[in-house]
């Protein structure tokens, strides 16, 4: 049996050490927002947070996350309201198919939290080990500036993230 | 097609007149057949087929099409409800059911002759929520760009336009006034003269009662309200909590999970197994061998995995087994060559006397140009979970056909096609790819096989590696410059001819085109690769237009303009993106810029592609992008998919290849089939011109005009012509200038 916190609850699990967390998350916990791309560490799109830190789920054993906090696309709300991320990627209209976003958004939370302001090639550094095969890439760039600015704004007391109105920005 | 094709039909319909008329009329109240399901609450009244309003005054657009990512789920909600003046915040959407009702052949037909003219008898529409299918014809697709520009233009806004006219037929019965005095308003029938007002909610009891028109008054587009705005999906809130549904996320009471091995050369069979190391493995509850592949079933997907790697698994030989990409490439040239001695070309498009022209011709320019085959490599990798038990099948997956797929999974178990239940969901990427049934139909056999329901998942090895492939294809050309260094003569030869039909044309006004090709038939097999056959001419034919550009002499934009004297459309795009490029702007050392033009699924796009070659790489610095779809229905929605088109376009060009060797697909992983990530994607500023023409697709045009447009640029940076995909088997290393000052 191996426990772990999972979006701040204590899980057990009873499996075999060695399998990969991605398939803990998806099959025991049922948390399916979490992917499978390529199992090779190699897409992203299975990226969660171990102790705050961005990891590739398909390649790492559950026995390494035994006792340590996992925080998935899940767990990114506060409550009915959505990561000021999340915001963000709603208000650029970012996703398509939407499969890989869970990753690029758990790579983008992670991000800002080491670097609240981050340039483009901070961005680059920190998301290119997330394919989308969409090409959301410009998208997902402008909804992190974006984000960067509404958290910087949230620490000022300001107000988040304005709810979505594409016609302002489409011009 | 199978014995259960007609009965399954018989069994819904009435035959007239030739052809099958399904009748899904839900009247109100009516909790059968099987549109019956979606009517799930009291207040709810189902309009007629399209379009379901709730007590609360919801909107519900009933599409029947599979959102993988393109948008059309609420681009063709958005048509119905801007018709019906619905209020955008009000709107739902519904996938309409894997049923014969929601076949559409308007939609099969137009994929299949490349999206032209659709004859109205097979377009579907509210006439009396009637349909006329085929009763051979069992396409649900999404693909061919073309839910706007058919379902969308024919039926969605026919649809909404109806359930208007119902509404404001059943107030104006209430209210005992003329019609004439109502009008729609977000969301409520309003009645001027009295101030009085009611909400759609309110009048969709007594409006269902009524009989849709089926040629209602639709809007100008000055009238419109939705249309031609940037509204917000309706799919992205749940993309963003991962709370959004795609198939590998189905989950099914006591399911167990496979994993797949299929024979590694296309056409082998299973000849041995030896699975006794993998039943000892844990969780491991069967392993199960197909005529061309062998499953391990288990309680847990790794488990699966892990036990299948523990397989002997021998394959039968066949005669591509010692096959290579190479020996494809001289096959084909092999086939061109006797097809020109034989003189049996199969004739694409014959206009004058190209031969005759090009034996007069002052300067003759010849290049050939290959492409390899490619892969579709969707982030969700091939999945579907079955539950095969008392004769029929319930199937959870994702795809762009689920009525197709219900049919092919009824052949495949030997059932009647009533016998099969699919249950879509959101694609993890489609690309053409999850429009062959293959995974559904092992899925299927794996549940009758071990009795339980069972969740197949493949491999990414096993998605690379049972893909079905944009082919390889080999295109020669030959032009003809007159002694003024005009244009006059175009003969091109090509192999492997899928669909569209016109891809191999091109929009220039040469007086004497021949376009042929040859058939080399390879035991790759084929599939729709977003843009179809675009992809591969639009990077030979506008690659060779500017090699011939620079044998005039000529500026390649210039050159193209001065072409396009039949084409005002495509003229207008073209002189629009040189413009928004700056086209004439001098460029750094090593930096380089390209053009292309193309036109496909209805619509126009021409790119201006810049980039640096440094150290022999290229580093794509910029894309501008002009399209005209003739209307753009989102526009955000069409940047977004011109976005899209090009990332995936630009992989294709920089890094893609699928290359066979002995007889099987070398590639297996992200790390030897390269994508584009975010550190390589250019700027993309994408430019809309609303021509007023016919609508066009939006999920393919941004496609097909990267590759050329990028190879040119290549050219102009550093002399080298790419006529072969990928840029990157080239080694490049850019020109450098002879100069007095360098001395």
């Amino acid at each position: 049996m191996i426990t772990l916190t999972v979006n701040g609850a204590p899980q057990d699990v009873d499996v075999d050490p060695s399998t990969p967390l991605l398939w803990v998350i998806r099959e025991n916990l049922a948390l399916t927002g979490t992917k499978f791309g390529c199992g090779i560490a190699q897409c992203g799109s299975c990226t969660v947070h171990l102790n705050g830190r961005p990891i590739r789920a398909c390649v790492t054993p559950v026995s390494a996350a035994a006792g340590q906090t996992l925080t998935t696309i899940e767990g990114l709300a506060d409550g009915g309201e959505l990561h000021p991320v999340q915001q963000a990627w709603i208000a650029e209209q970012v996703p398509q198919c939407g499969y890989c976003q869970s990753g690029q958004i758990m790579s983008a939370v992670a991000l800002l939290r080491d670097n609240p302001d981050p340039d483009d090639a901070a961005i680059d550094q920190a998301l290119k080990g997330n394919i989308c095969r969409c090409g959301t890439y410009p998208r997902v760039r402008r909804a992190i500036h974006r984000a960067a600015g509404s958290l910087a704004a949230d620490a000022a007391g300001a107000v988040a993230v304005q709810s979505y109105d594409p016609e302002v920005r489409h011009g | 097609m199978g014995k259960w094709t007609r009965r399954a039909l018989l069994a819904t319909g009435t035959v007239a007149g030739g052809a099958l008329l399904v009748g899904i009329v839900i009247r109100p109240g009516d909790r059968r057949g099987e549109l019956a399901p979606m009517v799930t609450g009291d207040g709810e009244h189902l309009i007629h087929a399209w379009v379901k309003l709730g007590a609360d005054n919801s909107v519900t657009a009933i599409v029947p099409h599979s959102e993988m990512g393109q948008g059309a789920q609420s681009a063709l909600a958005q048509m119905l409800a801007d018709e019906l003046d619905a209020r955008w915040e009000d709107v739902r959407v519904l996938e309409a059911p894997a049923a014969d009702g929601y076949a559409n052949y308007a939609l099969a037909k137009g994929f299949l002759a490349g999206g032209l003219d659709i004859p109205k008898v097979l377009v579907p529409t509210v006439d009396g929520a009637m349909m006329t299918i085929s009763d051979f014809m069992h396409l649900q697709i999404t693909g061919g760009s073309l839910s706007v520009r058919t379902t969308g233009v024919h039926g969605m806004r026919v649809a909404g336009a109806a359930a208007k006219q119902l509404l404001l037929a059943a107030a104006a019965a209430r209210w005992e006034v003329p019609e004439s005095e109502l009008s729609g308003r977000a969301g409520q029938v309003i009645h001027e003269p009295s101030g009085r007002s009611a909400p759609y909610g309110e009048l969709a009891e007594a409006a269902g009662l009524l009989q849709p028109s089926a040629k209602p008054t639709l809007k100008t587009p000055d009238q419109f309200t939705l249309m031609g705005r940037s509204v917000a999906r309706l799919d992205i809130p749940a993309k963003v909590t991962g709370a959004a549904g795609f198939g590998i996320d189905a989950r099914v009471p006591g399911m167990k999970y496979a994993a797949i091995r299929r024979a590694p050369v296309f056409g082998a069979q299973v000849q041995r197994v030896d699975d006794a190391a993998a039943l000892n493995m844990p969780g491991v509850y069967r392993v199960v061998t197909l005529e061309d592949a062998v499953a391990v079933v288990a309680d847990g997907y790794w488990q699966a995995e892990q036990a299948l790697g523990n397989v002997q698994i021998s394959w039968t030989a066949t005669d591509v087994d010692g096959i290579d990409s190479e020996a494809l490439f001289a096959q084909f040239e092999r086939d061109m060559d006797a097809a020109l001695a034989d003189g049996d070309e199969h004739t694409d498009l014959a206009l004058g006397d190209a031969r005759g022209a090009l034996a007069r011709a002052a300067t003759v320019v010849e290049a050939a140009y290959r492409v390899p085959y490619l892969a579709h490599a969707c982030m969700e990798p091939m999945n579907a979970t079955a539950r095969v038990a008392d004769g029929a099948c319930e199937l959870w997956t994702s795809t762009q056909n689920p009525l197709g797929f219900r049919y092919a999974v009824a052949d495949a178990l030997e059932l009647d096609a009533d016998r099969v239940t699919v249950h879509n969901a959101y694609m993890g990427g489609g690309f053409g790819r999850r429009s062959d049934p293959d995974y559904a139909i092992q899925a299927a056999r794996l549940s009758a096989a071990v009795n339980a329901p069972v969740k197949l998942i493949w491999s990414r090895e096993e998605d690379i590696r049972q893909d079905h492939y944009r082919p390889a294809v080999l295109s020669r050309f030959k032009a003809g410059l007159d002694a003024s260094g005009k244009l006059v003569a175009w003969e091109n030869q090509y192999v492997d001819k899928h669909e569209p039909a016109e891809a191999p044309h091109v929009p220039y006004a040469i007086a004497h085109q021949f376009v042929h090709w040859a058939d080399s038939p390879t035991h790759v097999p084929f599939g729709p690769w977003r843009s179809v056959d675009h992809s591969q001419h639009g990077f030979f034919t506008e690659s060779f237009i500017d090699e011939v550009a620079h044998a005039a002499g000529r500026d390649p934009f210039e050159f193209r303009r001065e072409l396009l004297t039949d084409a005002p459309r495509q003229r207008a795009a073209l002189e629009l993106a040189a413009e928004k490029s700056d086209w004439t702007r001098p460029l750094g050392p090593g930096q380089g810029r390209g053009i292309s033009l193309q036109t496909s699924f209805g619509s126009i796009v021409a790119q201006v592609v810049e980039v640096t070659v440094a150290n022999g790489k290229v580093k794509v610095d910029r894309v501008v992008c002009v399209a005209d779809p003739g209307f753009a229905v989102s526009p955000d929605g069409l940047t977004a998919q011109m976005e899209s088109g090009i990332v995936y376009g630009l992989t294709a060009a920089l890094y893609g290849e699928i290359y066979i060797d002995n007889g099987a697909v070398s590639q297996s992983n992200f790390h030897d089939y390269r994508m584009v990530r975010m550190d390589e994607t250019p700027v993309i500023e994408t430019h809309i011109i609303n021509s007023g023409a016919p609508w066009g697709g939006a999920g393919e045009p941004g496609t097909p005009g990267i590759a050329p447009a990028l190879a040119n640029a290549v050219f102009d940076a550093t002399g080298t012509r790419i006529r072969e995909l990928p840029v990157g088997r080239y080694d490049l290393d850019f020109r450098i200038e002879e100069t007095d000052e360098v001395g």
